[in-house]
């Protein structure tokens, strides 16, 4: 598959620059963290998004979706990386509705799928239990009760997860903590008996909540996919969120940069715009490299998800990993090259290493992702 | 795939088939399995010469040169299934040289029809081979500062000087160098870009002995050496330009080395350190390293991947291959380190079969050659990042 965009993707990359730089910049964040709301992102913004297709984007024609695939999902992670747009975006569009969308029955797909496309119903996916992404230490457990089951447990760093009108929970059938067999996924509504949610303030001003399950009933229809082999699904899922962050962090690597480079062009020390300084050149052009470097693997690991999602763990961990290292160089860099200035709340930059950490550690960070890739390839 | 293409595949694999001979299906793995062609080169074997010979005729050995002038004359579509079709049966290539790497596509671009005439069949032939002429010993990284001297005698040119890093010129028949031809003008101003026959008493080569103790590269010596009067490419004093275009071209090749069919590092590490119970390389430090260094280089091949499909959609900007350069040669640098690190002892050793050690302190030129790292950079924060100053 070609590595160029074609011409709808291109499109559709002009248009939501076009639309994320006037309606959600990053002085939208700001105001969002500044004003204390509990929602950790704009709803409006949200619904103008789902209006253009966002919200459906790999949802198919049939559940009222857009169905443009994976590549064109990252191409707006991307763009709303440069502008830090907080919205459910990855958890909804990008996760739940590749988990039901392939793993949903009919009923879940008719149920969900539209409302998701809409805009109406946003989704999260609960799978951590501690503070490292471990997606097969499930300890929260499903146990049968009548036709149905009952859950117990506590799901953590679970991203809008206090938002969201649907939880989809990796929880233990069968087997010991840790194994891969024995895990079942649930599609568990938000207002369901005895779940509830702890919204959490993190450091990038967006929510992750901690949820309790305390004897949450669910009938057998609230199984997604099959009882017991719910891990290869999951991963499928992390995987979709995985690419979808790392094209995110390509976005904001790439902003930094143009941030930072603007900024060589424009301060002056010692008589001279520091630009001119070849110590602050290379560090630059160094950090060029390696973004051009970070955003052809996340083309490929997209691709893979288009072309063949079963088999794309070992690019979607490649670019995870890689990007996870760029996008945090990037952030680094922009505050040392800006100075002074770069350690000020007033100023945006700081915005950028923020976001970057919490969308580096989300669904395994870089040292995580290193590890799978290893683990991938046999060494 | 057009029906045209597709008996092209047919018609190709077909002829494949009858006149790759066996002995040419493997792969390469010593340095006399490539066939660099020229007056001096030895053939291993008639296996060798048949291969490069049916090849030639075809003008296969550089499939998408016109055919005017000995190419094969493929589409780009052609060439590909060629390249498919070759690979298929792991067909060595039948010619490696400088000649078709660097000098044949400066000639098509600024040569005039004579010198394309006179030249280029011999490339495609392996008939001639080419060293190439650029540094001088007080011009490296500021190559344009070149004092060569290359005076008009009225019916020939006379050339006095030195140069050096000539890789494999020991080896070659005919040189392109640049020189000085007008010691007044600007640095970049007064540089021509002229062929000579290195088969004349004033041309001299001695090589150079590397920490690698190999001699790929030489001194070459200019006393009172002959040009003919038609031997300057791209027009009198307008060599930079030339000389620009071809380390482009060279710069791409420098980037490709320790990419593409080489065995992952990761299946290597494996059969010599060994893995634990779990299947984990035993050393976890080296893992980590190694699985990074795998993770890097699959970015760096889609990288190479993504700047020629947006080249020939007329997207990109040609100063990417100065971070194709700096990349692909720290990466290079990095994998080999790594491969020492895994070999421990035996990689120790001077002169072994595998010869690791040799390839190792080889791969410290990779960022020297072609324009260093630190000068790549600076191209990028020119070109690329318009910095001032730069």
């Amino acid at each position: 598959m070609a590595m160029v965009l074609n011409e709808e993707q291109e499109m559709l990359k002009d248009m939501a620059k076009g639309f994320l730089t006037e309606k959600a910049p990053v002085s939208q964040l700001r105001s969002l963290r500044d004003s204390g709301g509990t929602d950790g992102f704009d709803r409006g913004t949200w619904g103008a998004m789902a209006e253009m297709g966002w919200a459906g984007v790999v949802v198919p024609e049939e559940h009222d979706g857009v169905a443009m695939g994976y590549q064109a999902a990252g191409l707006i992670a991307e763009e709303m990386g440069r502008t830090l747009t907080a919205s459910p975006y990855v958890s909804t569009a990008i996760m739940g509705a590749t988990a039901l969308n392939k793993y949903g029955s009919a009923d879940q797909k008719n149920e969900w799928l539209p409302k998701l496309a809409a805009g109406g119903a946003l989704m999260a996916v609960a799978v951590d239990e501690a503070r490292k992404h471990a997606p097969s230490s499930v300890a929260t457990k499903a146990e049968r009760a009548g036709n149905g089951f009952k859950l117990s447990g506590e799901k953590s760093f679970v991203a809008d997860g206090s938002v969201a009108d649907a939880l989809i929970v990796s929880a233990r059938t069968e087997g010991a903590e840790g194994d891969e067999d024995g895990i079942t996924l649930f599609l568990v509504p938000r207002d369901s008996a005895g779940l509830s949610a702890e919204a959490k303030s993190m450091v990038d001003s967006r929510n992750a909540a901690t949820i309790k399950l305390d004897g949450v009933e669910l009938t057998a229809d609230a199984v997604l996919g099959e009882v017991d082999g719910g891990y290869q699904p999951l991963e499928v899922i992390l995987n979709a969120g995985r690419a979808g962050l790392a094209a995110e962090m390509s976005g904001s690597a790439q902003e930094c940069l143009t941030r930072t480079v603007d900024y060589l062009k424009e301060r002056k020390q010692f008589g001279r715009t520091i630009g001119e300084f070849q110590a602050l050149q290379h560090r630059a052009s160094h950090l060029y490299s390696e973004i051009e470097v970070g955003k052809s693997v996340v083309m490929k690991a997209l691709q893979m998800m288009d072309q063949a999602p079963e088999m794309a763990g070992l690019m979607v961990s490649a670019a995870k990993a890689k990007l996870g290292q760029v996008a945090q160089l990037a952030a680094q860099e922009s505050i040392q090259m800006h100075g002074g200035i770069g350690m000020t709340d007033e100023f945006d930059i700081g915005f950028f290493i923020k976001r970057v950490r919490v969308a580096e550690a989300l669904y395994g960070d870089a040292n995580f992702h290193t590890e799978r890739y290893a683990r991938l390839r046999g060494f | 795939m057009s029906d045209d293409l597709e008996k092209f595949r047919e018609e190709t694999r077909a002829w494949l088939e009858e006149n790759c001979p066996e002995e040419m299906r493997t792969p390469m793995s010593v340095d006399t399995n490539a066939c660099w062609g020229g007056k001096k080169f030895k053939f291993e074997s008639d296996a060798q010469k048949l291969w490069l010979d049916r090849m030639a005729e075809r003008g296969w050995t550089v499939p998408e040169w016109p055919k005017e002038y000995g190419g094969g004359g493929l589409s780009k579509a052609e060439a590909k299934i060629l390249a498919a079709e070759m690979k298929r049966i792991k067909a060595r290539p039948p010619l490696i040289s400088f000649g078709i790497w660097m000098l044949g596509p400066a000639l098509l671009k600024y040569g005039s029809e004579e010198q394309k005439q006179e030249h280029i069949p011999k490339i495609v032939r392996g008939e001639i081979r080419w060293a190439q002429g650029y540094s001088e010993p007080n011009s490296g990284s500021d190559l344009a500062s070149l004092q060569t001297k290359c005076e008009d005698k009225g019916d020939h040119y006379l050339i006095n000087g030195q140069k050096v890093w000539t890789s494999y010129a020991d080896e070659a028949d005919w040189i392109f160098v640049l020189v000085r031809t007008d010691p007044e003008a600007k640095k970049h101003e007064g540089i021509s870009f002229i062929l000579v026959d290195m088969d004349q008493p004033g041309v001299t080569t001695k090589p150079i002995k590397l920490i690698s103790g190999k001699s790929p590269f030489c001194e070459t010596f200019f006393d009172d050496a002959k040009a003919e009067k038609d031997a300057i490419v791209g027009g009198l004093n307008k060599g930079w330009t030339v000389a620009k275009y071809l380390l482009t071209h060279e710069r791409e090749m420098i980037s490709g080395m320790g990419s593409g069919s080489m065995r992952p590092i990761g299946d290597i590490a494996a059969q010599q350190i060994g893995l634990d119970e779990q299947g984990r390389l035993a050393d976890p430090i080296l893992r980590a390293d190694v699985a990074r260094m795998e993770i890097d280089g699959l970015a760096f091949m889609a990288t190479m991947e993504r700047f020629k499909d947006e080249a020939k959609a007329g997207q990109g900007t040609g100063a990417n291959s100065s971070m194709l350069k700096y990349y692909g040669t720290e990466l290079n640098k990095k994998r080999l380190e790594l491969m020492m690190d895994s070999a421990g002892s035996d990689g120790l050793e001077w002169g072994a079969e595998e010869d690791v050690a040799a390839q190792w302190l080889r791969t410290k030129a990779n960022s020297i050659e072609g324009g260093t790292s630190e000068v790549q950079l600076n191209v990028i924060s020119k070109r690329i990042l318009e910095l001032p100053g730069a």
